[in-house]
């Protein structure tokens, strides 16, 4: 029967690898060994258009680094919806890469569970010191007080890319620094048809990327410092409610746009439906959809007032890829090397300039080739108001909680029935009590 | 079920091949010692598929009971042995309806009896009624045999995901057929979040499901002999009246298996509201399956998320044994 098939899948993994393992319960806590230091097995994130498009950029690299050390890297590249899960199941049975790529925003998360090698100082310093990254990014590896469990690979943040013709077709001649010059200039772009902002209501990453920003500058951060959930906070709450509002009160964001997952308001925006969307390095999908460069804009995100900065003036998350090494590794020093050459000024050059994302390698990223108008608005933001998520292990949780009730919300506006502040917080004291531990 | 079925065969087949008991028997199987032929042959058969049984459902099942009872979350997948027990704790917050946690179980259990209702009686009525339309020859027949079985050989993911194209709001068919052309609503619906999303949902469930309930019913249609519809038409009866009173009469062991089948994979039905609407289901939508897949996958509560299992199969197991007597029970008096 396929009643408990959920748990039995991991079940029947832990089984196995009990039955492989001897019956260990887990893996060792150790920190590691050198048993087999000729090979290495790598699982990269999926960052580029495909799969096969990513082995072709890693290969050359992995050959390089072989090279230089004799040790081969069997790479194996993971699509970004099965790698959490993946992750998981390799924690469980003990059986992983060696080295692989993390979501920086499940850093906290798998921290708690133990399995990846601390990046203490000796660990940093062998691969050339802890300084050499940007302290945002550093900040995005792990929760506050410990050492990180991974080290920064590619950065990226969030910018407001608007269509330059659909500004020029409506009189706007610079892109709005704030949310109420955001609101404005929507409205004047949203008629026949067309809208002014794009939103993707049904992902769930996305909803927590947006107000998670939102709420930096009404000063909530959705945990305190004990790490208690405040989902229902007053700057929660109102930032919550603004982003809604933008599609249930200023209706600037097509009702359509609630039910986006996979990327749609990209593509309205590179077709010109929508004028402006909020996205992370967004170049390379609006060139697969045939915008030129010359088409699109790069704007720092809006705050309230002012310009971007730190705390209330924060306009985007540090949002980017990690790398960390699986403590049960067999090749400690070889993983250690290996993210040293990932991590190293010529790769952090060569790969991000490839993936259009940001190094978050301080030397690296003062190269010309991330200076381009689009690359250093996001460069700037990351290096002056951009905030790690909450670096806290049921950060996993938090996403799911909060990014449901906001898609939730975003159903109720596309359905016209009201958005008020007691229904949004209804709505979000509802994610905050599922939250157990 | 599969398990009974498996067993009997097996017994009967080695029973054929001992029973025999002569030298032919014994030149065949040289190396086998009587008593073991006479006495643990069928065990010795049945061996294999003991052994993947356990593997495949015993040890998981029982791993996930132990799992339930303790408290696993994040911290402990690392070292999944050392999970503090935590007693029924689990289970409490599983049941406990004044909670969120406990409530929105609850909901989502509720939500997938009203989906399992309507997804399986209409699947098995289309099942039926296509059986029985084509039960007589015609020019097309077997084309239209084929072609109906197509969603039933489709891959899940490929078909659902398909659907999920269909229903979107601005670029989807569904609504370009209902509003565009037809002018039936006032303007585009969502199917894929808020309240349609359960429509959605059970007319994808009908469309997968009821092509095997056609396959079956087929099946149990030629065993119908065709000499009661002939004399029954000799006696005046129309097609409602051989339909009443010999087809159904008839099918009633096949539609007995048959429906408790599709009771048992629509109310566990992941794939369906997984590829349609992602890891999180609108709330009209929320079927228990998706619903314990997020307490254990996706937000990692393990522990919890195997309690809700457990719960879950208590309940199919009840569902399934009340089923099975009184549709026994039923066949008996029929017999008698």
């Amino acid at each position: 029967m396929r009643t408990i098939r959920a748990a039995a899948a991991v079940t029947l993994a832990i089984s196995i690898a009990a039955g492989v393992t001897g019956c260990g319960g887990g893996t060792s806590s150790g920190g590691g060994s050198n048993d087999s230091p000729k090979t290495l097995t790598y699982w990269a994130s999926n960052q580029g258009p495909s799969i096969e498009a990513d082995k072709k950029i890693l290969t050359p690299e992995l050959k390089k680094f072989e090279k230089q050390t004799g040790i081969k890297v069997k790479l194996e590249v993971v699509p970004w919806a099965d790698l959490l899960n993946r992750i998981l199941a390799a924690t469980t049975s003990g059986q992983g890469p060696d080295v692989l790529n993390i979501g920086n925003t499940w850093s906290a998360s798998l921290q708690a569970t133990g399995a990846l090698l601390p990046w203490s100082k000796d660990n940093f310093d062998a691969i050339g010191g802890r300084d050499r990254f940007v302290d945002s990014a550093v900040a995005s590896a792990g929760a506050e007080g410990q050492d990180p469990a991974a080290v920064p690979l590619y950065s990226l943040a969030y910018a407001l890319y608007y269509n330059k013709k659909s500004f020029a077709d409506a009189g706007i001649e610079k892109p709005p620094a704030t949310w109420d010059e955001l609101v404005a200039d929507g409205k004047k772009l949203s008629k026949d048809g067309k809208w002014g902002l794009g939103a993707e209501g049904s992902n769930l990453s996305n909803n927590i990327h947006q107000t998670f920003v939102l709420g930096q500058q009404h000063g909530a951060d959705f945990f305190d410092a004990d790490g208690k959930p405040t989902f229902t906070s007053d700057g929660a709450v109102a930032a919550v409610k603004q982003y809604i509002d933008f599609m249930a009160k200023d209706k600037i964001i097509a009702p359509g746009n609630a039910e986006y997952a996979q990327n749609q308001s990209l593509t309205d925006f590179a077709k010109g439906k929508t004028a402006m969307v909020l996205w992370q390095a967004a170049a390379s999908t609006f060139a697969s959809q045939g915008m030129k460069p010359e088409d699109w804009g790069a704007a720092p995100v809006p705050v309230a007032s002012g310009t971007p900065g730190q705390g209330k003036n924060t306009n985007s998350m540090v949002a980017g890829i990690n790398m960390a090494v699986f403590k049960n590794t067999k090749n400690i020093d070889g993983a250690k090397k290996f993210v040293k050459f990932m991590t190293s000024d010529e790769e952090q050059k060569l790969l991000n300039k490839t993936y259009g994302s940001i190094p978050p390698v301080k030397t690296a990223q003062a190269d010309e080739a991330f200076s381009a108008p689009d690359l250093a608005v996001l460069r700037d933001t990351l290096a002056k108001s951009a905030a790690p998520l909450p670096q806290v292990p049921n950060e996993s949780q938090f996403e799911t909680a909060v990014g449901t009730a906001v898609k939730e919300l975003w159903a109720d506006a596309a359905a016209g029935r009201p958005v008020t502040t007691e229904s949004v917080k209804a709505r979000l004291e509802k994610a905050q009590q599922t939250m157990q531990q | 079920m599969t398990a009974t079925v498996t067993t009997d065969s097996l017994t009967e087949k080695s029973d054929r091949v001992t029973s025999r008991g002569s030298g032919g028997a014994r030149r065949r199987l040289p190396r086998i010692p009587d008593r073991i032929r006479q006495g643990g042959l069928p065990y010795l058969l049945l061996l294999p598929a003991v052994l993947l049984e356990l593997l495949v459902h015993v040890i998981p099942m029982i791993i996930g009971i132990v799992m339930s009872f303790r408290q696993f979350t994040q911290f402990y997948i690392n070292n999944w042995g050392g999970a503090p027990w935590s007693g029924f704790d689990n289970y409490k917050i599983a049941v406990d309806v004044n909670a969120p946690i406990g409530e929105a179980l609850l909901h989502s259990f509720f939500v997938t009896c009203v989906f399992t209702f309507f997804a399986v009686g209409l699947a098995w009525l289309f099942g039926v009624a296509a059986a029985i339309m084509l039960q007589e020859n015609f020019r097309g027949r077997g084309f239209l045999r084929a072609i109906f079985l197509v969603p039933y050989a489709l891959p899940v993911y490929a078909a659902v995901i398909t659907w999920a194209f269909m229903f979107q709001r601005d670029n989807g068919l569904v609504n370009h057929v209902l509003h565009d052309q037809l002018g039936i609503t006032d303007q585009p619906s969502f199917w894929l979040i808020g309240d349609n999303s359960i429509y959605a949902l059970i007319i994808v469930s009908v469309w997968k499901g009821w092509p095997f309930a056609f396959l079956i019913v087929m099946a149990g249609l030629q065993n119908i002999p065709r000499e009661l519809y002939e004399a029954a038409s000799i006696d005046g009866a129309g097609i409602w009246q051989q339909i009443r009173k010999i087809t159904l009469p008839s099918l009633r062991p096949v539609n007995q298996v048959l429906v408790l089948v599709l009771f048992l994979w629509t109310f566990n039905d992941f794939n369906t509201p997984y590829v349609l609407f992602g890891k999180a289901a609108p709330e009209n939508a929320d079927l228990i399956s998706i619903h314990i897949y997020q307490s254990s996958f996706v937000t990692w509560n393990f522990g919890t998320g195997s309690a809700m299992s457990v719960l879950l199969l208590l309940f199919l197991l009840v569902v399934t044994a009340v089923y099975l007597f009184i549709t026994s029970r039923g066949r008996k008096g029929a017999d008698a």
